[in-house]
């Protein structure tokens, strides 16, 4: 199944590091997302979007991941020459992510 | 004697928001304060520009609009507003609110105006970047750095009567933050509760977006009225517990999950948000629904302060130009990729005036870069775009793109172009005592 039928996602933007929140619906579900939303599933499903290491913060509390993605903005939003300068687009990709 | 709670409404999460929703909050909320975050990272750096060329400029270019909308009401109500539409000119922005106040006839008043962020001229060539390298290696020309003030001189000027505070650059929780350490007196090492304080102007800095904006997903996420969203506010008790809420009748929804996408909106690690008031601490925090759009936040904590105080720096880097045209129907990606191939070979004419140029196919790959389109995509937008030396050279872009009307593949329209200048940012820190905050004050008797 895809991401998007357990969880939700937010993009926030600081200079030129993005950050997506992946939030299960069912706290029930955060098991799943810390097995299948890994730091390297995040990069595969942005291809081509993230030049940095990525980290993920854990937020049980919240049933919530959060990724760091450095290098992830053309430089910042600011200056970039993406039509979508703040990687707003970018949590709506990540929706995308199969999980099993 | 300190009330038991205060109730702060957010009436902007940017310089561009919507005007009518803090309207109806400072007529409708019965609210103690009304907080406008209307400055962006690079917003700072285009109104130094503007201030050099006319020094009563600099400050947000909708304030006159903005507060002559929401004034009548909020000084009606008794409701204290606090914003940094300062930007790089908060004194010019405190008299043009105090022109506003004598033209509608609102006084009363005392405005103050809370400057100090403008860190340019003890900015050191050789201070290291966040980034990597030196404040000098940069490419580009370092117009403006503006330290992120805190609470603390807001605190002062509304101890000492302001019934606005217009500033310029200042953590925006923190604008937030201190009409609570107001009202309750809290200590400013009493980093537990300035750790929840921050998380509610956290929650609160981006306004329609803890309320429904930024969220609705048709299908699993539905949103109701989100032509009439209403703005949140607050009930911040004594001990930084809050309430979040928003008016009656108004569209959109509060619920933990939209609490907790905006609790984690431009956050990185968790347990250490950094503002010039406190290292906050999100990992306890708990978000409870108390009833239809009503949300409990509890559970945030902090650390001692950062020791020094982030300064964004904006540097000119140049120019952009844009252009853009459409293709429809069969072929349309094939017609839109010999598009970009023809514009680009035409730049090459440009030599070293293009810094960085970027070529998308809109509908196919502006977001993802490595996407294929679908056998029947049945329309494109080629898109180019390039970073310049000069305006003349940005213009260029555009003009090329909309000379395809006539020189390029069949069947292009609807051709658009721009040119801006570029801003580019980069962070560094200073000690505390380079930005000492000051209050300017303009009365209206």
């Amino acid at each position: 199944m895809k991401l998007r039928e357990i969880a939700h996602t937010r993009t926030g933007d600081k200079g030129d590091t993005s950050n997506i929140s992946v939030i299960a619906y069912r706290i029930d579900d955060f098991a799943l997302l810390r097995q299948a939303v890994t730091p390297a599933a995040v990069k595969a499903c942005l291809e081509g979007v993230v030049n940095g290491d990525i980290v993920r913060h854990e937020l049980p509390n919240l049933g919530a991941l959060n990724f760091v993605l450095p290098n992830a903005l053309g430089g910042g939003v600011t200056r970039s020459l993406a039509l979508d300068a703040h990687g707003k687009c970018l949590s709506g990709l990540l929706l995308d992510l199969e999980i099993s | 004697m300190a009330p038991d709670s205060i109730r702060i409404g957010s009436g902007a999460g940017f310089s561009g928001d919507r005007i009518d929703p803090a309207v109806a909050l400072a007529e409708k909320g019965q609210l103690n304060c009304l907080v406008f975050e209307c400055l962006a990272e690079r917003t700072i750096a285009l109104a130094v520009r503007a201030k050099r060329e006319n020094p009563s400029a600099g400050y947000d270019p909708l304030l006159e609009e903005r507060l002559s909308a929401v004034l009548p009401a909020a000084i009606a109500n008794k409701v204290t507003i606090v914003s940094n539409m300062g930007a790089a000119n908060p004194v010019a922005a405190a008299r043009a609110t105090a022109a506003i106040i004598r033209k509608l006839g609102l006084g009363p008043q005392k405005i103050a105006a809370v400057t100090g962020d403008d860190v340019l001229a003890r900015i050191s060539p050789d201070s290291p970047l966040l980034e990597g390298g030196t404040v000098a290696q940069w490419p580009g020309q370092l117009v403006a750095a503006n330290a992120y003030l805190g609470a603390e001189p807001l605190v002062q000027a509304l101890a000492e009567g302001a019934g606005i505070v217009i500033t310029g650059r200042v953590a925006d929780p923190s604008l937030f933050l201190a009409p609570m350490v107001h009202a309750f007196g809290w200590c400013w090492y009493d980093w537990a509760r300035l750790g929840q304080g921050t998380v509610v102007g956290h929650l609160l800095e981006c306004a329609g977006q803890v309320s429904g904006g930024y969220f609705a997903d048709p299908g699993v996420k539905d949103v109701a009225g989100l032509a009439e969203l209403g703005f949140p506010f607050a009930d911040v008790a004594a001990n930084g517990n809050a309430v979040i809420s928003k008016l009656a009748g108004s569209g959109g929804c509060i619920t933990a999950a939209t609490c907790k996408e905006q609790l984690l909106y431009e956050l990185h690690d968790p347990a250490s948000y950094l503002t010039p008031d406190v290292t906050a601490d999100f990992r306890g925090v708990r978000l409870e629904q108390r009833g239809p759009d009503r949300v409990a936040v509890t559970g945030g904590g902090g650390a001692a302060r950062p020791e020094q105080l982030k300064v964004t720096l904006g540097y000119h880097e140049g120019f952009m130009g844009e252009g853009q045209i459409s293709y429809a129907g069969a072929g349309c990606v094939g017609r839109g990729k010999l598009a970009l191939a023809i514009v680009q070979e035409r730049l090459k004419r440009l030599g070293h005036e293009i810094i960085d140029l970027r070529l998308d196919l809109i509908g196919v790959n502006s977001v993802a870069p490595t996407a294929r389109a679908p056998a029947n995509q049945r329309e494109v937008r080629a898109r180019v775009a390039a970073r310049t030396r000069t305006l003349e050279g940005a213009a260029w872009i555009g003009r090329e793109v909309e000379a395809l009307y006539t020189n390029g593949p069949a069947g292009g329209g609807g051709v658009s172009q721009f040119v801006k200048p570029l801003i580019g940012t980069a962070s560094t820190f200073v000690p505390r005592d380079e930005a000492v905050p000051q209050i300017h004050w303009e009365s209206v008797s």
